[in-house]
């Protein structure tokens, strides 16, 4: 369908999740549980992935730095660099994208379907603010906390299995990770991550509040919003790394 | 009383819902009946605005709804209680929190006052009791009255009740009338039942339109329409064997 008239659709309906919410309490109730459905329980996939991707980019970066002009150090150095930059940031998002988003929008599409959505609006419920709202703003607070995490245990599966696997040594890994640090990447990290939590859940939340028709079309809505949101992660990254990197 | 006047709608062309012009009367169970497909859910989400008329008016008590803006709309919906075809529970919360929902959003009720009213609800459809429970948990005649209880919890001005016992057991689908109708004159609501259920409407059919190919084709109550002489009513009246059997004269 014209991809204008979707973005136009979003944003009245963003227009109607940012209004102003009607009892206060019961969005904060929401946006805790919400932090548990959206964060805690994506800790376990987060820590898997991040401590053994830090181990294959290490183990790679050392097989792959043989000539003796290229200092070992090289090998934490690089580590560092792609796990801060790109990997947790872009990829765990991207992982992210799948599962959250995914949930998201068949929850939403379910309760839109079995006329849940028009129960809401019915007792004169915002339903948009109160379904959406909540979940945006559960993942643009916990988002960051997930991608710190696994940036810490990429480093540490870095080192965990370099070390282990000789492919580095201790010093050599430690060295590598403190070696040309600039703090100014980690805005450009994190940012990315908000921006991206903001995208996941708000185009998410988008498919599943428009879904129309059955189960099957739930299903669909949820493959719509893991391939856009996706796409969109990947076309915001390179907008902001143009950004960030700009001389 | 609501009041709904020469109301339009056209979905992809298709006229579904023709000038129709009734008064729902408070304190009554309004039936709107007619076959299905023939308009009767689409009126209703034309009168509570989850479908926009195309033109008319749909007048609560002197406030012409689809007139107001979006805090007004919102003001009158929280008077309203409504049942829907599928129950419509959330899914996410217990039968509790389902019936309270409404509380939860709209009044400063204290822990205790909202429990007291959630099980005073939830006992007058027998589901007493049942609090902890998921919709999931629930069969489809305990969904529909759970949804009930949840429609009655904040004590609305005006109740609409799509095909309340539609799939449901001959006895249940009684207590439910009976519900409908006690707390109907009860608390002077102005409800109005979709339906399509003869037993429904001998039992409870107090000011009745019934709706044919989205006109409203005849209006009258539970009397009159056993003697009618509209040929489409007789036929939809007299559709079922058992009905046959029992009322036809000649
Ligand atoms: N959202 C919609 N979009 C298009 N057509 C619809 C929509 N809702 C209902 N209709 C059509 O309007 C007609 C009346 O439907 P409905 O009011 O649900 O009938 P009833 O409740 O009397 O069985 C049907 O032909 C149905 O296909
Ligand atoms: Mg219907």
């Amino acid at each position: 369908m014209n991809p204008f008239f979707h973005i136009g659709r979003y944003f009245m309906l963003m227009f109607r999740v940012f209004s102003k919410p009607q009892k206060l309490s019961v969005y904060w109730r929401q946006i805790l549980h919400e932090i548990n459905s959206i964060g805690i329980s994506s800790l376990p996939i987060i820590a898997i992935i991040s401590i053994f991707m830090g181990g294959i980019i290490t183990i790679q970066a050392a097989f792959g730095f043989t000539s003796p002009l290229v200092p070992l150090y090289a090998v934490g150095f690089t580590t560092r660099e792609s796990i801060l930059l790109e990997f947790s940031p872009t990829i765990v998002c991207l992982i992210l994208a799948g599962k959250v988003g995914s949930n998201i929008a068949s929850e939403i599409g379910a309760m839109r379907i079995t006329e849940q959505i028009d129960a809401l609006e019915i007792m004169g419920i915002n339903s948009a603010g109160y379904l959406i709202f909540p979940k945006i703003a559960a993942a643009v607070l916990i988002f960051p906390f997930l991608i710190a995490l696994s940036m810490f245990l990429g480093i540490w599966g870095g080192y965990a299995m370099g070390v282990s696997s000789g492919a580095c040594t201790e010093y050599q890994y430690v060295f590598g990770i403190q070696a040309f640090f600039q703090p100014w990447k980690l805005y450009y990290s994190f940012t990315k991550v908000i921006v991206f939590a903001f995208i996941i859940t708000s185009v998410s939340s988008y498919y599943g509040y428009h879904t129309s028709g059955g189960a099957l079309e739930v299903g669909k809505s949820s493959t719509s919003a893991v391939v856009y949101s996706s796409i969109l992660i990947l076309l915001f990254g390179l907008i902001l790394t143009n950004l960030f990197f700009h001389r | 009383m609501i009041e709904i006047r020469n109301i339009n709608k056209t979905f992809d062309n298709r006229h579904v819902v023709k000038d129709v012009s009734f008064k729902f009367l408070p304190g009554k169970t309004n039936l709107i009946i007619g076959e299905s497909g023939c308009g009767k859910t689409t009126i209703m989400k034309l009168m509570v605005g989850l479908h926009e008329v195309d033109s008319g008016d749909v007048v609560f008590d002197g406030e012409n709804f689809p007139k107001l803006d979006v805090k007004g709309k919102q003001e009158i919906r929280k008077k309203i209680g409504m049942l829907f075809q599928g129950g419509a529970l959330f899914d996410s919360q217990t039968l509790e929190e389902n019936v309270g929902f409404p509380l939860d959003m709209f009044t400063d009720l204290s822990k205790e006052e909202k429990l007291d009213r959630v099980n005073f609800c939830l006992q007058r459809v027998k589901l007493e009791g049942k609090n902890k429970l998921y919709p999931a948990e629930l069969s489809g005649g305990m969904k529909k009255r759970a949804a009930l209880a949840r429609a009655m919890a904040n004590n609305p001005r005006y109740l609409f009740c799509d095909e309340p016992n539609s799939g449901l057991d001959p006895k249940t689908s009684i207590i439910i009338d009976d519900l409908i109708k006690d707390i109907t004159q009860e608390y002077n609501i102005t409800t109005i039942i979709i339906t399509h259920d003869m037993n429904s409407v001998i039992e409870i059919g107090e000011n009745i339109m019934f709706v044919y190919k989205g006109e409203n084709w005849w209006t009258g109550d539970k009397t009159e329409i056993l003697g009618t002489k509209n040929q489409e009513l007789f036929d939809f009246v007299f559709a079922s064997e058992f009905m046959k059997t029992f009322f036809k004269k000649d």
